[in-house]
């Protein structure tokens, strides 16, 4: 499967650019198909979006503590972006959002919301 | 030099409706007397603290939208500070955001109502093909 989209690609299109691309649904099966020419790579990790690019969340507000939740760990933590997947503008404005929910104390600074 | 900004605060959860309709209207008063204006006030009811503040596990928060100057939030700030049953409180400017998404949304209005552009694929344009594929 991976050899079809990457012989296509070059073949297909005159134009450099192909924004449908990237937004293709995750394919079917996770393992990339042993025999395949990348040896050594066993599973086919999915491309991780943004979330907030992908629904178009335009605002992060501080007193959305369901949105904010998801991207705070068991700890307290904030999630790093590259598990996540954030893109960096939304990364920004999101730990800005849980910081101010913090001091407000909507979300925990550390350990669970007692 | 107006600026819109958020107040959030939190009163203990024991105190009475009558007292803080009477907060509330004391720090109306505030705003009024120093040339702003109170765009609107919510209370959103008792809520339970992410943490212990003051040996309070749950609070009341209360959500004051306020339009004024700098000065005003620093009086505001220390009436809420020196206002005993006022446990929390936090305040955000919010006109800059707003400006933000305003413009995303002019732009998206604006988007929206020019004929929506053809489908950004490779394949010809031709109008009797494009929906059976699609």
């Amino acid at each position: 499967m991976a050899d079809e989209t990457r012989s296509s690609a070059p073949a297909g299109d005159h134009s450099g650019d192909r924004p449908d691309r990237e937004r293709r649904p995750p394919r079917p099966g996770g393992p990339g198909g042993p025999g395949g020419r990348e040896g050594g790579r066993k599973y086919f990790r999915r491309k991780k979006v943004c979330k907030f690019c992908v629904e178009k969340i335009e605002s992060i507000n501080y007193k959305d503590v369901r949105l904010l939740a998801g991207f705070v760990a068991e700890s307290g933590k904030i999630v790093p972006r590259r598990l996540t997947g954030v893109c960096t503008p939304h990364q920004r404005r999101l730990s800005t959002a849980i910081k101010q929910a913090r001091n407000i104390a909507l979300l925990p600074f550390a350990g669970r919301a007692s | 030099m107006n600026r819109t900004y958020e107040l959030m605060f939190i009163v203990r959860p024991d105190m009475l409706e009558e007292d803080q309709d009477k907060l509330i209207s004391t720090l109306e008063t505030a705003v009024t007397s120093s040339g702003g204006a109170v765009k609107s006030v919510e209370k959103m009811g008792k809520r339970r603290l992410a943490y212990v503040v003051r040996r309070f596990h749950d609070g009341l928060y209360m959500l004051l939208t306020v339009e004024g100057s700098g000065g005003l939030i620093h009086e505001l700030e220390r009436r809420l500070r020196v206002t005993e049953p006022v446990i929390k409180f936090l305040t955000v400017r919010i006109d800059e955001e707003q400006k933000r998404l305003d413009k995303i949304k002019a732009i998206k209005d604006a988007r929206r109502k020019q004929p929506p552009a053809p489908a950004p694929s490779a394949e010809p344009a031709s109008g009797e093909a494009a929906p059976v594929t699609a």
